[in-house]
This record gives structure tokens, C-alpha cells and sequence, in this order.
């Protein structure tokens, strides 16, 4: 018997309890052990970077914060900051402190979110409530500070739409000292729970090299000890003002991962701190021209997951001729297969958490030569419904009734 | 004993219908206290019949690759086992209606059916996420069953008979010996989490790796009773453990001795749902290296200790 027979073939993905977004991660198995995966990726493309190209500058803001349901603050600044490079824009200085507070919040509800998924995929559900109990009180604040728990709409061109009152700064540092308590609580608990440990420690290993060959960013490289971090590395906000640690971390597996994020909580509040101390009086705003004149820029900003990278280009015009995003995910699921090799089965869930995938803001058009179909065409949008139309009937369901756009009844 | 009396025994109570009510219960006080215990607000107490009944009105898809007897047949084989099993236990009468010499083995035996329909099921699903749930069951089965009939036979040993209700008359009349079984208390309720497939052994039904294991292609009616003989078997195993490691409270009046067999289920309950809370999931080989390397040397220095004060005494 060959070997080939003791392979089973399993499909994780596009649809399965571990993930929390579509994607296919085909697992050869061996027993119990990984033989090999097959990632494919692009089930939740939806045409953003096009679709700025076709909005202007101050609509496409509110489209890039839904790149990403969790650090949708990340893109919406990356983009805003390297929109603001090109017109040369000043931003005062209160409007900065406030984006770097509200960045720091949205670390904080993005790593306490993880922490609750990482509980979870390891079915240490008790872990998931406990965090997510927790994540709500950040959560609230957001939602006073901003008025949305997510998708907070804050920036603006030259600066941010709403100011923090100075009745709400003693109700952050409140929330801060309460989630210090808790997090620190959680450190203690990675540090003593022998089943957590089991579970984390020597799992999706990822040595500094493979890191750094592969390109890892944020806490998965930290956790490698690969010491970068874009909030000290090449400062935006107001991240000068403030002195913070960069976690790092030499376990160069998911309990690494762990600790470094837990670590990086603990800073998030000390920075937190440091921002509604010395928040500055002044304007929140500056006036912004309509039309942007010509021009690029790349903004580098650290999101909770790692490094994100906008990349813009202006024509001049009210509208952008290019919007490109790397988001930090599509920078980790690299080293996904890496920490895969060899692994098992029940330690894939918590190996692909532990990058903490947003597939979302990852998923880019793949464009898929057929064989034998010729070369590739564009579809216009009457004959791909045509298509659809077809498909259905071909296989007995007739969609007739169904009026296409542009009125012309199939 | 007229045949209408054995009947009623066998079919209403303490039988088949109190059993399932017992095992409903339980599953509410499980899933109340998991809930409560990780600050959430758990279900109303009737949502175990609820969902019990849900799932009889849903449609009951069977696979077409299935192979339909066995598909259909596991679920009515897992709940009659465990049933049966369900005879032989003194529960809070020291005197089961069939006793014989050597039904503790007989009880181990029937509790072990459960877990091989688990296996046949999931195997029979020809699903690939039911047969690896199917094959960690079975290989899972491997590693607890053995400490857990370690654990349950010293206090045999020590009473000196292999029939439960002899041991119940034997810790009757020697109030306190129980109490060097603790060990062996320790080592099954730490096998009955894998035997019932909970956290940290919840491993054959890792939900975020295989679907829902062996479970994966039921739906239905064959769902509703797959769940109806876990929720039974806790109920039976956890009566086992009461009646071989807890054995007192039998010779009182009748409706005393139910109260305490109550507290004692519903203690043994509360333990395995705090035990339950507190872990992670552990891999499969980390399992088994645990059963192995550490539950079984402590299930065998309970046979060591048993053997021991059976000396002395």
C-alpha cells in the first residue's frame, strides 16, 4: 500500500465553524498530522480599490473603514494620512491626539477581541466570554466617544469630525483602569493555565528568519522577535509625544503571539494615558480642498494586526486616480503555511487565528485563465445577468419574471 | 414482583421515562451553571425539551452516501445501552431490580455501547468530518476506558464482589470505608469528561476543527436522540459513580434516600460543569499521553490502596 492511501483530504473553508470569514484552506492528512495545505483565497472581494477611484476623496473615507469590520480606524487613518501628505495639509495638533486615542482604543477592543477567538479555536469558550465581557466596556466608549461602536466615521480631511469633551476624558481613564485590572488578570492566567499552555506553546512555530523572509508584520513578526513596530519606526499622530515599549517576544509560536498582545494591551493603556493627559486645546480641523492636487503617497500605520499600507495617487482632480491597500494580512498568510508544516490537525484553527486573519481586507480579484476558453474577456453587466439568467435555466429554474437593469426583461 | 409492576419499573420509573426527564434536567443544570460560571445568563429551564422537541419537527436528512441502517440505528442503540445499563445500578434502592454477581462489569460494558454507536454513526456518515470524529472516538475510548474501569473495580476489591448492590450493602455496613476510594472518585470523574466527550476530552466534537465530528450529517429526529443519550448517559454514569464512590444515604427511608441521590447526581453534575469551564481543549495525543502517563499510574495506585487496606482491616 502507497503511501497516497493514507491521506484524507479535508476542506477547511470557504465554509466552516472555524472561520469567521469564507476562505478554503484544503488540509492533506496524515492521521492526525498536516501533510500539506492548499490556501485559496478571494471569496470576499468586493472592489473597493475600484470603487474609491469612482467617489471622491471624502466618500472614499467612508468606504475604506469598511475595508475591515475590527481596525476599520486603521484604514480609514492610513488612507486619510497619506490623502493629507499629498495636499500638504497641517493637522492640528488635538485632531492627532485624538486619532492616536481613538487608535489605541481600537487596539485594545481588536486584541481583547482575539484573545476571546483564540479561546475559542483552542475550545476555551470560557476565555471567549470573559474577554468579550470585557471588550464591551471599550466598546461603549467608542461608541460614546465617536457614536459607533464600529465603523466610527471620525476622520475627515484635515482633521477629525468631533471633539472629546473634557467630561469624557476622566470616563476613558475609568475604562482603562478596569481593563489594566482584567488584562492583567489574562496574563496571569496564560502565564499558570497548564491546559492553555499545552495548547499554545510550540504550536505554528515561526522562526525570526522565516519572519522576516516571509514578511510577517505586526505581533507575528514581534512575536518572532523581530523588532518593529511603525508607531516608533516612522511616527504618525501623535505617537511622538508618547513613550511606549515595543513587545517582543523570542517563543516564536502562538503563545508568543499571545504575550505579545497582551503585552501590547498593557502599553496601549499607558499610552492611553499619556494622550488624556496631555490632550492640547485648539482646533480639530483644518479647511481641505476639494480637489487634491497631483501627487502620490504611501502611508505606513501600525493596526492592531500589523503593518497597513496605503498607497494613494491624485490626478488633480476630486477623485483619486489610484487607491492601493496592503493590509496587514495579506503581509502574514505567507507564513500561515509555514507554521503549518507539520502541525496538527486541532492546532490549525488557533495557527490561522493566531495571525489574526482579516481575509476581508486581504481578498483581491484573482483573475483565472481557463483552459482551453481562450484568452481572458471582460463580461459587461448585461451578459454576465444574461449568464446568470442562462445558468438557472439550464438547470430547470426559470427566472423570467426577473427584470434585468436597463429594463429589458430576460 | 407481578410482571405489570417489573414493567412499570423498567418503562416509567425509576426507568426509561424517568430517566430521559433526569437527563433533561441535567443537561439544564450543565448548561445553567457552564453559563453562569462564564458570566452569561444560560437557558430558561425548559430549553432542553424545547430544543429536544425542535429537533423531532425538523426534516431528517440522511446522506446519500450513508449507509442508511446504520445511519438510522446508532441513535436508538445509544439510548437503549445506556437504558440498559440503567437496570443494574442501585440508584437510591439498595437493590436493583436484576442483580447479579459480576453486573458492574456488565454496567462498564453497556456504558461503553454509546461511544462504539458514536463511532458506527460517524463512520457510516461517510462524511470526512464525521469518520475523523468517528476514528478520535474510538481512539480517544482507548486512552480513558481503561482508567475508568481501573478506578470503578478497586472498591470492588476492596468489598470483595463484582455486583454493584453488593458493594452498596458492603460500604453500608462499613460506614467510612468509602473514603479510601477518593482517589479513584477523582480518576472517573476525570474519565467520565471523555466519555462524555465534554472539555477538555470534547476532542472527538472539536467544533472548530471537524464540524461537529461524528455529528456532523445528523439532523432530526436521529439528532434529537443522539443528544437525548448523552444527556441519559451523564445522568447513568454519573448514578454509577454515585453508587460505587459515594455509597451511602441507601439505607434510609425511601424518600430520603431519592433526595440524596439527587444531591449526589446534581453535585457530580456541577463538578464535571466546572470542569469544564476551566480548561481549554486538549490535542488528541496530548490526551492520551495524560489518560496514559498520568490517570492511569493514580487509577492503579487506588488498586494498590485498596488491595492495601483490604489487608489491614
Amino acid at each position: 500500500m502507497s503511501d497516497i492511501e493514507h491521506i484524507v483530504q479535508i476542506p477547511v473553508g470557504p465554509q466552516h465553524p472555524a472561520l469567521k470569514e469564507p476562505e478554503s484552506f484544503m488540509i492533506d492528512l496524515r492521521g492526525e498530522k498536516i501533510d500539506a495545505v492548499r490556501m485559496r483565497f478571494g471569496y470576499n472581494h468586493r472592489g473597493i480599490e475600484k470603487g474609491c477611484e469612482q467617489r471622491s476623496y471624502t466618500q472614499d473615507l467612508y468606504l475604506v473603514e469598511r475595508i475591515c469590520g475590527i481596525c476599520s480606524y486603521s484604514h480609514s487613518t492610513a488612507f486619510v494620512q497619506a490623502v493629507e501628505e499629498i495636499a500638504g495639509l497641517e493637522v492640528p495638533r488635538r485632531a492627532l491626539y485624538i486619532r492616536t486615542l481613538v487608535a489605541e482604543l481600537e487596539r485594545v477592543h481588536s486584541h481583547l477581541l482575539w484573545l476571546g477567538v483564540a479561546g475559542h479555536e483552542i475550545g476555551f469558550d470560557t476565555l471567549l466570554m470573559y474577554t468579550w465581557r470585557d471588550r464591551e466596556l471599550v466598546m461603549i466608549l467608542l461608541a460614546q466617544l465617536t457614536g459607533n461602536r464600529v465603523n466610527y466615521g471620525l476622520n475627515t480631511l484635515g482633521g477629525v469630525r468631533r471633539d472629546i469633551t473634557s467630561e469624557q476624558l476622566p470616563s476613558i481613564l475609568k475604562v482603562v483602569d478596569s481593563l489594566e485590572e482584567r488584562t492583567k488578570y489574562y496574563i496571569e492566567l496564560a502565564q499558570t493555565e497548564e491546559t492553555l499552555r499545552q495548547r499554545l506553546a510550540n504550536v505554528g512555530k515561526l522562526s525570526k528568519e522565516d519572519a522576516l523572509a516571509l514578511g510577517a508584520v505586526g505581533p507575528t513578526a514581534r512575536a518572532s522577535g523581530v523588532d518593529r513596530d511603525t508607531r516608533r519606526d516612522d511616527p504618525y499622530g501623535a505617537y511622538r509625544d508618547v513613550s511606549f515599549k515595543v513587545v517582543t517576544d523570542n517563543h516564536c509560536d502562538v503563545y508568543g503571539r499571545t504575550v505579545v498582545r497582551l503585552g501590547e494591551l498593557m502599553e496601549a493603556y499607558s499610552i492611553i494615558r499619556q494622550l488624556v493627559k496631555n490632550m492640547p486645546d485648539g482646533p480639530i480641523l483644518v479647511k481641505a480642498p476639494r480637489r487634491i492636487p497631483e501627487g502620490e503617497a504611501v502611508s505606513r500605520y501600525e493596526a492592531p494586526r500589523g503593518e497597513d499600507v496605503h498607497y494613494v495617487r491624485a490626478n488633480g482632480t476630486e477623485k483619486p486616480e489610484r487607491v492601493k491597500v496592503r493590509a496587514p494580512t495579506l503581509a502574514n498568510t505567507q507564513a500561515v503555511a509555514k507554521m503549518l508544516e507539520d502541525g496538527y490537525l486541532a492546532d490549525l484553527p488557533i495557527v490561522i487565528a493566531a495571525i489574526d486573519p482579516c481575509f476581508s481586507c486581504t481578498d483581491r480579484m484573482i483573475g483565472i485563465n481557463d483552459h482551453g476558453s481562450g484568452p481572458r474577456r471582460v463580461m459587461s453587466w448585461e451578459e454576465l445577468s444574461r449568464y446568470g439568467v442562462d445558468f438557472y435555466r439550464r438547470k430547470g429554474i426559470d427566472p423570467s419574471r426577473i427584470t434585468l437593469r436597463g429594463g429589458s426583461a430576460a | 414482583m407481578t410482571a405489570a409492576a417489573a414493567l412499570f419499573q423498567m418503562l416509567i420509573f425509576p426507568g426509561f421515562f424517568f430517566l430521559i426527564i433526569l437527563g433533561l434536567a441535567g443537561q439544564f443544570v450543565d448548561r445553567k451553571l457552564y453559563a453562569r460560571l462564564q458570566n452569561r445568563v444560560g437557558p430558561p429551564w425548559f430549553q432542553p425539551v424545547a430544543d429536544f422537541f425542535k429537533l423531532l419537527g425538523k426534516e431528517s436528512v440522511i446522506p446519500e452516501e450513508a449507509d442508511k441502517r446504520m445511519f438510522t440505528l446508532a441513535p436508538v442503540f445509544a439510548l437503549g445501552a445506556v437504558i440498559a445499563s440503567s437496570f443494574y445500578i442501585p440508584l437510591w434502592n439498595a437493590k436493583p431490580l436484576p442483580a447479579f454477581e459480576g453486573d458492574l462489569l456488565v454496567v462498564l460494558y453497556l456504558l461503553l455501547i454509546p461511544t462504539l454507536t458514536f463511532f458506527l454513526g460517524g463512520w457510516y456518515s461517510r462524511s470526512i468530518f464525521s469518520t475523523l470524529g468517528a476514528v478520535r472516538s474510538i481512539t480517544q475510548l482507548f486512552a480513558y476506558e481503561i482508567p475508568l474501569l481501573i478506578a470503578v473495580i478497586s472498591p470492588a476489591l476492596l468489598a470483595n464482589t463484582w455486583s454493584i448492590s453488593g458493594m452498596v450493602q458492603y460500604y453500608t455496613s462499613h460506614p467510612g470505608r468509602w473514603l479510601f476510594n477518593l482517589i479513584g472518585l477523582a480518576v472517573a470523574m476525570v474519565t467520565l469528561l471523555g466519555k462524555l466527550e465534554k472539555v477538555p476530552f470534547d476532542i472527538p466534537e472539536a467544533e472548530t476543527e471537524i464540524v461537529a465530528g461524528t455529528f456532523t450529517e445528523y439532523s432530526g429526529r436521529f439528532l434529537a436522540f443522539f443528544r437525548l443519550a448523552i444527556d441519559t448517559e451523564a445522568i447513568v454514569s454519573a448514578s454509577l459513580v454515585a453508587a460505587v464512590f459515594l455509597p451511602f444515604g441507601f439505607g434510609l427511608a425511601p424518600w430520603l434516600a431519592f433526595l440524596v441521590y439527587l444531591a449526589k447526581i446534581l453535585a457530580i453534575l456541577a463538578v464535571l460543569a466546572l470542569l469544564r469551564t476551566v480548561f481549554a481543549r486538549l490535542r488528541l495525543d496530548q490526551m492520551i499521553n495524560f489518560c496514559w502517563k498520568v490517570v492511569a499510574p493514580i487509577a492503579f495506585l487506588q488498586v494498590l490502596v485498596d488491595l492495601v487496606v483490604k489487608e489491614l482491616l
